[in-house]
C-alpha cells in the first residue's frame, strides 16, 4: 500500500477486500493534508529557547527537531495553532497562507 | 495460589495475568479498587504496563484505543455514569476493530444519585459493538478478564466485563490465582493484523464513503457471530488448563425443571440457593444465567428453555416503555417456535440495589406458576404501591 497509484479512490466489490479495520487505503505519505491549511506557524528561531514544546503539542506530528531547533512539516501542517498557542516565548506567529 | 479478594480486585488480577500493556483510566465509585491495584502493580513492576492518567472516561477510552490501534493490549475499568461519558468512543473501539478490554461495574443510573447495582448503565451500551460478560463470583471476574483478551484480540472486537456494584466489586471471596506462565500458554501476545507504525503510515476512522461503510459493519456483525463457538472452544480450553469452564450461559438443574429462571450476574448466584429452596419444597426449579449477553447466546437459550413449562425472567434493568432487556431478548430468542415456546413471564427487581434475595425467587416462582399466562408484561417485584 505504498504507491501513490493506491491512494486514490479504490472502490472494492466485494466486503472481503475491505480491509478489517476503517482505515485509509493509500500511506499517508503520499496524503498530503498540507493543503488544508489556512493559516501557516512560523518559528522565529532567534527568540526560541529550544524546549520542545511544540514538537510534543503538535497532534499532527508534524513538527521536527532538526539541529536542536523546530521546523515545520508544511506537507502535514495542517496550521490548528497549537504549537503557536503552547510556545513559552511566544516565537511561533500563524501567518495567513496566500492563494 | 490462592486469596481472597474483592470483586474489583478480580478484575486488576485478570489483566495483570493476561499482561495488559497500557492502561487508562478515571476513578468512579464503586470501581476505584480495580484502578487503584493496577497503578499499584504498575508502581511494583509486577505488571509491565504504560499507566495513563487521564481527565475523563472519554479520554481514558480514547487513550486505550490508539494503544490498541499501536498494537499494545489494552485495559481500563469504569462505571454506570462514566460508562455513559465514554458511549462515543465505544463505538470507536468496536468501529475501529480495536480489542479494548474494559471492567465494568454496574452501578444505577443518576438521578437519584445511586451508587448501588443495577443494570442500565451497561444494557443501555448494549448496541454499540461490544461483547459483553456479566459475571457472578469473583473467580468467574477474574477468569473472564483472561479469556475476554483472547476472544477479543482473535476477533478484533472488544470486550466489557462486567460485575454488580457491592454485591460482587466490594465482597472478598477466594480466587484461585493460576501460574503467570501457564496464562501466558493460553493467551499469546496481541499480534492485530494491522497496526499504526511510522514505517507505513495510514490514518485510522477517517472518512469511509457508502461505498464501504456498510460492509466494514457487516463484517463486524459476521464476526460478532462467531463469538458464540469462540468462547465455547476457548472456554473448553480454559478449563482444560485451570479446571475451570467459561461458558457462555451457566445451566443449573434445568434439565427436569418445570420454572425456569433466567437470570445475571450475582442475581444468578442467589437464583441457584432458591432453586435448592423451591426443590425441597416440591418445586421443580432451574437456573439459566446468562453470561455472554452480546453476542446474545441464541443456540442455548432455545436449547434449554423449551425444557421447561414456564419461565421467569429477572431483569435488574428496565428499558423504559417497553420491557426488561433480557425479558425482550429471551422472548425474540424464542419467537416463532410455535411448538417449543414455553410462557414467559417478566420480573423487574433489585433496581437501584435493592437486595434480591432466594425467597424473591420463591415468591416469582409461586406467581409465575399460579398463572397460564402473564397477566402484566412485566411484574414489578416488592415495588411500594
Amino acid at each position: 500500500m505504498k504507491d501513490k497509484k493506491k491512494a486514490e479512490k479504490i472502490i472494492f466489490k466485494t466486503e472481503k477486500e475491505v480491509p478489517l479495520m476503517p482505515m485509509s487505503l493509500g500511506s499517508m505519505l503520499y496524503n498530503k493534508t498540507g493543503a488544508w491549511r489556512n493559516i501557516r506557524p512560523v518559528i522565529d528561531l532567534g527568540n526560541c529557547i529550544q524546549c520542545g514544546i511544540c514538537w510534543k503539542y503538535c497532534p499532527d506530528v508534524a513538527i521536527y527537531i532538526e539541529n536542536e531547533f523546530p521546523v515545520v512539516d508544511l506537507e502535514y501542517c495542517k496550521g490548528c495553532g497549537i504549537c503557536a498557542e503552547e510556545c513559552p516565548t511566544k516565537c511561533i506567529a500563524m501567518v495567513e497562507e496566500e492563494k | 495460589m490462592k486469596k481472597v479478594i474483592m470483586g474489583n480486585h478480580a478484575l486488576s488480577w485478570g489483566a495483570q495475568l493476561g499482561r495488559a500493556q497500557v492502561i487508562a483510566a478515571y476513578p468512579i465509585t464503586p470501581q476505584t479498587q480495580v484502578v487503584e491495584l493496577l497503578s499499584e502493580m504498575c508502581a511494583s513492576k509486577t505488571l509491565d504496563a504504560k499507566f495513563i492518567k487521564v481527565e475523563s472516561e472519554h479520554s481514558a477510552m480514547a487513550a486505550c484505543i490508539a494503544a490498541s490501534i499501536a498494537g499494545a493490549r489494552t485495559f481500563t475499568a469504569t462505571s454506570a455514569q462514566g460508562l455513559a461519558l465514554m458511549h462515543e468512543l465505544l463505538h470507536w473501539a468496536s468501529g475501529g476493530r480495536n480489542p479494548v478490554v474494559m471492567g465494568n461495574i454496574n452501578r444505577a443510573m443518576a438521578p437519584g444519585w445511586s451508587i448501588w447495582t443495577d443494570q442500565n448503565d451497561s444494557l443501555s451500551q448494549r448496541d454499540t459493538g461490544w461483547i459483553q460478560f456479566y459475571c457472578s463470583s469473583n473467580q468467574e471476574v477474574m477468569d473472564t478478564v483472561v479469556q475476554a483478551f483472547r476472544v477479543s484480540e482473535e476477533l478484533m472486537i472488544p470486550s466489557m466485563v462486567i460485575l454488580d456494584a457491592f454485591a460482587l466489586s466490594h465482597t472478598y471471596e477466594v480466587v484461585d490465582i493460576p501460574d503467570q506462565d501457564k496464562v501466558d500458554g493460553y493467551l499469546p501476545p496481541f499480534k492485530p493484523p494491522v497496526r499504526l507504525t511510522p514505517s507505513d503510515p495510514h490514518a485510522f476512522g477517517g472518512l469511509t464513503s457508502p461505498e464501504h461503510y456498510f460492509e466494514l459493519r457487516y463484517k463486524l456483525q459476521k464476526d460478532m457471530e462467531k463469538v458464540p463457538d469462540l468462547v465455547e472452544e476457548t472456554g473448553r480450553e480454559y478449563e482444560k488448563l485451570f479446571g475451570r469452564y467459561l461458558g457462555q450461559v451457566e445451566d443449573y438443574r434445568c434439565d427436569d425443571a418445570e420454572i425456569i429462571f433466567v437470570t445475571s450476574g450475582t442475581a444468578g448466584y442467589t437464583a441457584r440457593v432458591g432453586v435448592d429452596q423451591l426443590r425441597q419444597d416440591g418445586i421443580k426449579a432451574g437456573n439459566l444465567r446468562i453470561k455472554m449477553f452480546r453476542p446474545f447466546p441464541f443456540a442455548k437459550v432455545r436449547e434449554i428453555l423449551p425444557r421447561a413449562a414456564k419461565v421467569a425472567v429477572v431483569d435488574r434493568n428496565i428499558s423504559y416503555g417497553h420491557h426488561g432487556v433480557f425479558y425482550q431478548e429471551v422472548k425474540s430468542a424464542l419467537y416463532g417456535r410455535d411448538h417449543d415456546r414455553p410462557p414467559v413471564f417478566g420480573y423487574i427487581t433489585g433496581l437501584g440495589g435493592r437486595d434480591i434475595m432466594p425467597e424473591t425467587f420463591k415468591e416469582m416462582a409461586r406467581m409465575t406458576l399460579a398463572k397460564d399466562k402473564p397477566e402484566e408484561d412485566i411484574t414489578w417485584m416488592g415495588v411500594k404501591r
